[in-house]
């Protein structure tokens, strides 16, 4: 059965053909793309993916506009339908904004934006995402962010960490991110937010494919299902 | 409206008999919309008057250049029924006042240029001059302008892939920011500016128009005084958001039919974009004001006129598609107002309130441009002017260690990562290479070629000797694009230097043209597009001094197949490393002697532009075939510098036979580094190569003396970290 996958588009995403692309590349089918402005998704969606740039300009806070537009409320009863959702960057942001996961991404602690090749450690390897990765593996994935600094109470973050939902920690300091957290799900696994990019790194000719894995795992699991 | 008094003429910035030139041009003497309407189009940013008539001597044409100087941008084939946009240009004054705003907005208004043509942006590159970095402005100026610069790339979407970073005194009180844009459309789908037709209707596109940057050009077009703060409110101020939004509205209209001609509105705003699209098009144009989009209340014709506002396009749509256009950039949220339409009258008219505020014949504004042949020192008389001392005896180096150490940690070649960190440099999942090597290398999406693309410029050669300046700022273009597998295709330059008024500035100025124009037609690398930035000098720090000549380059090229890519660093141990290319006690003006000796003299490396071709053609082959594994250019810090440089990006070291200084460190041009895998030999008889040692090791070994490559690395990671820390 075909993957149907959705991206969506706000003004200012800029990361969203790079996601379709790699959602094609990986499952075989071109995903479909969906407007802000739009109050529907299309249905039978197997996958949602909110990807990275700056939507609506990041303008008030990052994330915060996207969170509010229309396609988000459809994203957000998607998700509580249990279909998954990824944020990667921008979309990471978004997910917060929109409480679809916990805490919040503030500025890098370095205070400058930051674009280079980031090792993770996976520290879940049993979600609908990361099933195509070793738990404590280290892959590479590029970071391309100003605001990833992940920041929430010790309380959540005591929470996060014994529900086994950081997904991805970085395996160096990377932004000042609360316990390095880079990726975190929800507590079904069914949204994963992360700054690190994996669909900018499917190829080796791009300087890496660690990122594939995630696509892979993703649509085996769906299409399986 | 304000009366025109000789007050008001000379703070527009017109000469006396530049004033005269208005009253014969319109046969009356000028309201102040007209007046402002003509000195910005006859300021030198605009007009070239300094500059126009040497630029004419520079080679332009190729088989495969599709439009040259003239338009917005170059436009060149790179076969398949696609071509490569680009240009390059400067933002030199603005960025030293206000470096966030001026940085972004210079990187904004190139990406216009390249986009309204018809191409999306596929990457940005810039060339960036600073002044010492003890200065007490310094820090503050890098930081502001790396941070504008990205800012801006990465909020719309466009990597920023590379590009060079020089220091030098004589840049204190004028850095220069020249920013690049390469952008790909279908070779049967470039848009040009030509208004045609008629009564066809002139839309205006984008952000509103408010008071920002009203006289930009003027302030770009003059020297410096006590009181470059007080122009800050001259700087424009940029919103990438809304750019991001103008590249796809703009984008999925050109998807259509209904363009006739677009233009971005870059300096002097709406007015030069409606000269320029009614002078291109041997029209008329008639604007009313009323209808042009304000952000503020109250705003006058004049205001509109000069405002330079960012992220404007103006256009001619064939007429009765205003409705399907409007819906496009609705759905973008952006404004959209039909201002005006083409006429035949071979006039600018403007009006406001029912009234005709402007009435201009174009002919006479473009056929009276101010056109100036100005003085210029003899190549002699440059010589003497410019006081470099001799060459002369200079003391050989005994530990070659010691001084690579202190040439990676120096300020002109240590590692950039702090700057292009902070730029995204991956968006678009197309990056195969960042110019950290030689030239940087985009994929054009969905197919297996690349564009190769480099930003090169060494201005203490062109200080030294003009001539050769500009013919090695073009050779090393050619070389960076050659040393990655590419085929060099064509050029775009910024031109910067400081007041034409003098003489020797002048003889800079010619110089570097001619070296450039023998260079580019030697190597086949026309001229497709560029920006002149004149009055670099300052008296705000004091400095009171001229920047170095400084005409930068930017190449572009094509590799057939990227997976034949070639990258500079080191792949594997015990691989034999050969030097190509013949090298001579060129010593003057060399990083080693500048960094090492204190000293600015001699005179610069000669580029023998035959041996630049050949040695680039076959370094070329050699990459095609798949006969070398790693390649390097040799150019700033010489031979050791680029062995160090292969070294620290592999990750392996290297035994090198033992030299000299003078080996180690002369700047010889047309030269490269290459490394071949244990039994792969070259042909002594067509390849013009020297064995000088074998991968290997943790560090750099050269005869008796060796460098850990940890050591290489600190050195060169601790300039820009211990200066940002401090």
């Amino acid at each position: 059965m075909a993957f149907r996958a959705a991206v969506i588009t706000f003004p200012g995403s800029n990361c969203d053909r790079d996601m379709a692309m790699a959602l094609e590349k990986v499952s075989g089918t071109p995903a479909l793309r969906v407007w802000h402005g739009d109050s529907e998704l299309p249905d039978r969606l197997d996958f949602i993916a909110v990807p990275g740039g700056f939507s609506y300009g990041d303008y008030l806070r990052c994330g915060a506009i996207a969170s509010r537009s229309p396609v988000m409320r459809a994203v957000v009863a998607a998700a509580g339908r249990g279909v998954p959702v990824l944020g990667v960057c921008n979309g990471f942001q978004v997910l917060t904004e929109a409480e679809l996961l916990p805490g919040a991404l503030m500025r890098n602690a370095q205070l400058t934006f930051t674009c280079r090749a980031a090792p993770l450690t996976v520290e879940n390897s049993q979600s609908l995402f990361t099933g195509g990765y070793e738990a404590g593996e280290t892959i590479t994935l590029p970071v391309a962010h100003h605001d990833g600094n992940y920041f929430a109470d010790d309380a959540t973050l005591d929470r996060l960490e014994g529900e086994g939902r950081v997904a991805f920690r970085y395996a160096d300091e990377c932004n000042g991110s609360q316990r390095r957290i880079a990726g975190i799900l929800n507590a079904a696994g069914t949204v994963l937010g992360m700054m690190p990019h994996p669909e900018r790194a499917i190829e080796p000719e791009l300087g890496g494919s660690d990122g594939r894995a995630l696509f892979e795992s993703a649509v085996r699991g769906l299409v399986a299902a | 409206m304000a009366e025109v008094t000789p007050d008001v003429v000379e703070a527009h910035g017109l000469s006396p008999e530049e004033y005269e030139r208005v009253l014969h041009a319109l046969g009356r003497e000028p309201n102040l919309v007209e007046l402002g309407i003509f000195s910005v189009m006859w300021s030198e940013h605009c007009s070239y008057k300094s500059s126009r008539i040497h630029l004419k001597k520079l080679p332009t044409e190729a088989p495969w250049v599709i439009c040259g100087p003239g338009e917005n941008a170059g436009v060149i084939d790179i076969g398949d029924g696609q071509a490569a946009i680009f240009k390059m240009e400067s933002h030199n004054h603005p960025s030293y006042i206000e470096p966030y705003q001026g940085a972004a907005t210079g990187v904004g208004g190139i990406l216009r240029d390249v986009f309204t043509m018809g191409a999306r942006p596929v990457a940005n590159m810039n060339a960036l001059r600073f002044g010492r970095p003890d200065h007490p402005k310094m820090k503050h100026l890098v930081q502001g302008v790396v941070a504008g610069i990205g800012g801006y790339g990465n909020c719309v979407g466009v990597p920023t892939v590379g590009g060079e970073t020089n220091f030098h005194k004589a840049y204190d009180g004028n850095i220069l920011v020249n920013a690049m844009t390469v952008g790909v459309a279908d070779a049967n789908r470039i848009f040009y500016s030509a208004a045609t037709g008629v009564g066809n209707p002139i839309v205006y596109v984008g952000s509103k128009t408010g008071r920002d940057g009203i006289h930009g050009a003027t302030m770009a077009s003059a020297d410096f005084g006590e009181d470059a703060e007080a122009k800050r409110p001259t700087v424009q101020v940029g919103d990438p958001f809304t750019e991001k939004l103008l590249i796809e509205a703009c984008l999925e209209l050109m998807a259509t039919d209904m363009i006739v001609a677009i233009q971005d509105m870059g300096a002097a705003g709406l007015t030069s974009s409606s000269v320029e699209m009614a002078t291109n098009g041997k029209a008329g144009i008639r604007l009313v004001m009323d209808n042009v989009p304000c952000r503020e209340e109250g705003m006058t014709p004049y205001e509109m006129m000069l405002s330079e506002s960012q992220e404007r396009m103006l256009m001619v749509l064939k007429p009765g598609r205003e409705a399907e256009a409007e819906a496009i950039f609705l759905k973008w949220e952006l404004d959209f107002a039909v201002i005006g339409e083409v006429t035949d009258t071979g006039h600018m008219v403007l009006e406001f309130g029912g009234e005709v505020v402007c009435d201009i014949p174009l002919g006479p504004l473009a056929a009276d441009a101010p056109l100036y042949d100005r003085p210029s020192l003899s190549r002699e008389d440059y010589k003497a002017w410019a006081k470099v001392a001799p060459l002369g005896d200079v003391p050989a180096s005994t530990d070659l260690g010691a001084d690579l150490l202190k040439l990676m940690a120096s300020p002109d070649l240590a590692s950039r990562r702090w700057i292009w960190e902070q730029y995204d440099s991956q968006v678009g999942a197309d990056t195969l290479q960042l110019s950290g090597g030689d030239a940087a290398v985009v994929r054009v999406h969905g197919t297996r070629k690349a564009l190769a693309m480099t930003t090169d410029c060494t201005p203490r050669y062109c200080y030294a000797d003009p001539y050769e300046g500009g013919k090695q700022a073009i050779a090393e273009a050619y070389r960076n694009l050659c040393a990655v597998g590419a085929r060099p295709l064509a050029v775009t330059n910024c031109l910067n230097f400081a007041n034409p008024q003098r003489p020797e500035i002048m003889a800079q100025l010619t110089g570097c043209l001619e070296g450039m124009g023998d260079a580019c037609r030697a190597l086949d690398f026309p001229i497709v597009s560029g920006n002149v930035s004149l009055y670099n000098e300052s008296k705000a720090t004091g400095g009171g001094s001229a920047i170095l000549p400084t005409p930068a380059i930017g190449g572009v090229g094509v590799i057939a197949d990227y997976g034949q890519m070639a990258t500079i660093g080191f792949k594997a141990e015990g691989q034999a490393i050969l030097a190509i290319g013949p090298h001579y006690p060129e010593l003057g003006q060399s990083l080693w002697l500048r960094e090492i000796h204190g000293r600015e003299d001699g005179d610069p490396p000669r580029v023998d532009l035959a041996d630049e071709r050949l040695n680039g053609e076959i370094v070329r082959q050699l990459i095609a075939e798949g006969k070398v594994t790693a390649v390097h250019d040799m150019s700033d810090g010489g031979l050791l510098v680029a062995l160090a440089e292969m070294a620290l990006a592999g990750g392996i070291g290297a035994k090198i036979d033992a030299m000299t200084s003078e080996f180690a460190f002369n700047e010889s041009q047309a030269r490269y580094i290459v490394t071949v895998a244990p039994g792969v030999e070259l042909d002594r008889s067509k390849v013009p190569f020297e064995r000088i040692g074998t991968t290997g090791g943790d560090g750099l070994v050269v005869g008796e003396q060796s460098v850990p490559l940890a050591a290489l690395r600190e050195a060169s990671d601790s300039f820009f970290r211990d200066w940002m820390e401090s």
